[in-house]
């Protein structure tokens, strides 16, 4: 029964999410989308956490400046095509992540721990105090991009029910590419890194450039998330790159169980739920979710994947 | 920029230098001793900078405050250990990271509890409230001086303390082999919680000596915090030095990047973009030396 149940459960989950829109009303089928794109920033973050080892405290400067680039681009008063705005934001965000990985890849544990989450603090200060981007305030993103194909089959990415098939199919994707990140030959290689560095050294592998190229492709996924973020919203601002962020998407990895393609999909979701359960008792939700993260680092460090018929690793 | 003017920036560097290397050298003392990276550390700074504005005023005097408040936050630090950060010493830095993260959560919304989300501002006690006539306008207030005066008095007893004492000996014996130390019959447990609650102390009071001349708002923490991760990766983690020297570079390159104007091709670099000079001075260090300058090989 728990083989068929665990064989059956993305599927079971995947045909929910598809007929999800049917029966859920407007402000339900908004709150998936965005935990959707958020389940695809935190696979992102997981790509670097759980597979390779990399705890990044920085990985929203790259959410954060994707929604950015379309904004920047974005004519003020006529709509983009959706699918350049889309590649010129990853690959901006690409070149970006790039030069910061090339910069705190030199360093290790700790080290990268804190010059991630400085280098991130950065960029939140540029976009902050700078007049480059809206200061403070933020930016406005006018017009959401045009998603059509050919003219003959357009989607309205305001339209909510739209929006969510959009979010849903690229989640899919982004899961497919890392699944299939993690088991090539690449993909072992990273885990070579996570569980010894130095053996994988002497094998042969040069771990900078591994590390490195593993650190750009993750800061490209988080791309196509602020990218979403910022189409949702309409509306960017210094926050998206700050650590709170960063620091929430380290919480759902682990949540859900790092190193996993389902954990960052379960604990995305799970604390997504909850800190909505707890906006509604008190407006002082932030303490209660405080004691989540605080008990779940110290009792759950193998998150929910590790509980139940849910219990295998890739 | 004159040579009066210089001056007073430069001092005005230093003094914020040195309020630094006393956060940060709490945060590289209990990552080099006890192996365990807090980001809580800002909260602690932030606390410290609401008790004195609340004891300030209860008791009416900057020094009693002052001295009441260091041992409250000494005992918070007790507390905290006994309750969370002794479960991390074998764990990995991803676990401590969550639950000091955690913790900032859970501070900073009790500060909106208890303090709410008001700016406030303390007063300077009346013994230091002058201020010294350098020309005809310009002077340097005292107080500023006494706080640089503090924090060096500070540094060299932390030095003292750890080089030249039973319990600084016990330290580093529990620094460099924790099983070894216990085997010899210390109780490395309690030395582990003094050296926390002595960082928490440390930040707090920071944060309470720093109240008088910057204001009192609910972000102070997160802001000291990411400065003083700079700190510790430009001088080196584990390094009290290297935090000396790193913490009085980003105080004088913070300082005088907010103070200088440059434009090059028309885009104005400071004062807008002076938040991010440490950052880039940063980003120099660990391209050329990426152990930070004091810090070991590894």
């Amino acid at each position: 029964m728990g083989a068929i149940l665990r064989k059956a459960f993305p599927g079971l989950i995947l045909l929910t999410l598809v007929l999800f829109p049917l029966v859920g009303d407007r402000f339900y089928i908004q709150f998936a989308s965005k935990i959707l794109l958020m389940i695809i920033f935190v696979s992102s973050l997981n790509l670097l956490v759980g597979f390779t080892g990399l705890v990044s405290l920085g990985h929203a400067a790259f959410f954060g400046f994707s929604g950015y680039v379309l904004a920047l681009l974005s004519p003020p008063d006529s709509a983009m095509n959706f699918f350049i705005a889309l590649l010129a934001s990853i690959l901006t965000v690409g070149a970006l992540g790039a030069i910061f990985g090339a910069l705190v890849l030199r360093t290790k544990g700790i080290f990268f721990i804190m010059s991630t989450l400085a280098l991130g603090e950065m960029l939140f200060y540029f976009l902050h105090d700078t007049n480059l981007a809206g200061g403070s305030d933020g930016m406005y993103i006018n017009t959401r991009p045009n998603l059509s194909f050919f003219d003959w089959w357009q989607l309205d990415l305001a339209n909510v029910v739209h929006f969510y098939y959009l979010v849903l199919i690229l989640v899919c994707a982004v899961l497919l590419v890392i699944r299939k990140i993690i088991y090539s030959p690449f993909g072992r290689v990273l885990a070579g890194i996570r569980i010894n560095e130095h053996r994988t050294k002497a094998l042969g592998y040069n771990t900078y450039k591994f590390k490195l190229v593993c650190f750009v492709i993750a800061s490209m996924i988080a791309a196509i998330s602020g990218f979403l973020a910022a189409v949702q919203f309409g509306v960017v601002n210094p926050e998206m790159v700050g650590w709170h962020v960063s620091g929430h998407a380290l919480m759902m990895v682990i949540l859900g169980g790092k190193g996993t393609l389902l954990g960052p999909v379960l604990g995305t979701t799970a604390l997504m739920l909850v800190e909505e359960g707890f906006q509604m008792v008190t407006k002082h939700w932030q303490l209660l979710t405080g004691g989540v993260i605080v008990l779940v680092a110290l009792f759950f460090p193998n998150g929910l994947v590790g509980l139940k018929f849910l219990k295998k690793r890739p | 920029m004159d040579a009066v003017t210089f001056f007073i920036q430069t001092m005005n560097g230093i003094q914020y230098g040195l309020l630094l290397f006393l956060v940060a050298s709490g945060l590289t003392l209990i990552f080099g001793i006890m192996g365990v990276i807090n980001i809580a550390h800002g909260s602690f700074y932030m606390i410290g900078a609401y008790l004195a504005w609340s004891l300030m005023g209860w008791l009416g005097n900057f020094w009693l405050g002052l001295f009441v408040g260091i041992v409250v936050a000494f005992l918070l630090g007790l507390i905290l250990e006994w309750l969370f950060i002794r479960f991390l010493y074998d764990r990995d830095h991803l676990q401590q990271v969550l639950v000091t993260y955690g913790l900032i959560l859970i501070f900073s919304e009790l500060r909106s509890v208890i303090w709410g989300d008001d700016v406030h501002s303390v007063a300077i006690p009346a013994l230091l409230d002058g201020s010294i006539q350098l020309t005809d306008n310009l002077a340097y207030p005292v107080y500023r001086l006494w706080l640089s005066g503090i924090c060096v008095v500070i540094a060299i007893l932390m030095f003292l303390g750890i080089q030249h004492t039973r319990l600084g000996m016990m330290i580093r014996a529990g620094e460099s082999d924790r099983e070894m130390t216990k085997a010899l019959g210390i109780n490395i447990g309690l030395v582990y919680r003094f050296i926390f609650a002595l960082g928490v102390s440390l930040a707090a009071f920071s944060g309470m000596i720093a109240a008088p001349i910057s204001s009192i708002f609910p972000g102070m923490g997160g802001q000291i915090l990411i400065v003083s991760f700079v700190v510790v990766v430009i001088g080196g983690l584990g390094s009290i030095k290297g935090a000396m020297v790193a913490a009085l570079l980003v105080g004088l390159i913070d300082t005088f990047g907010k103070v200088m104007t440059l434009n090059i091709f028309g885009v104005n670099i400071f004062p807008e973009m002076a938040g991010m000079s440490i950052f880039t001075l940063m980003a120099v260090i660990l391209l050329f030396r990426p152990q930070g300058i004091f810090g070991k090989e590894y």
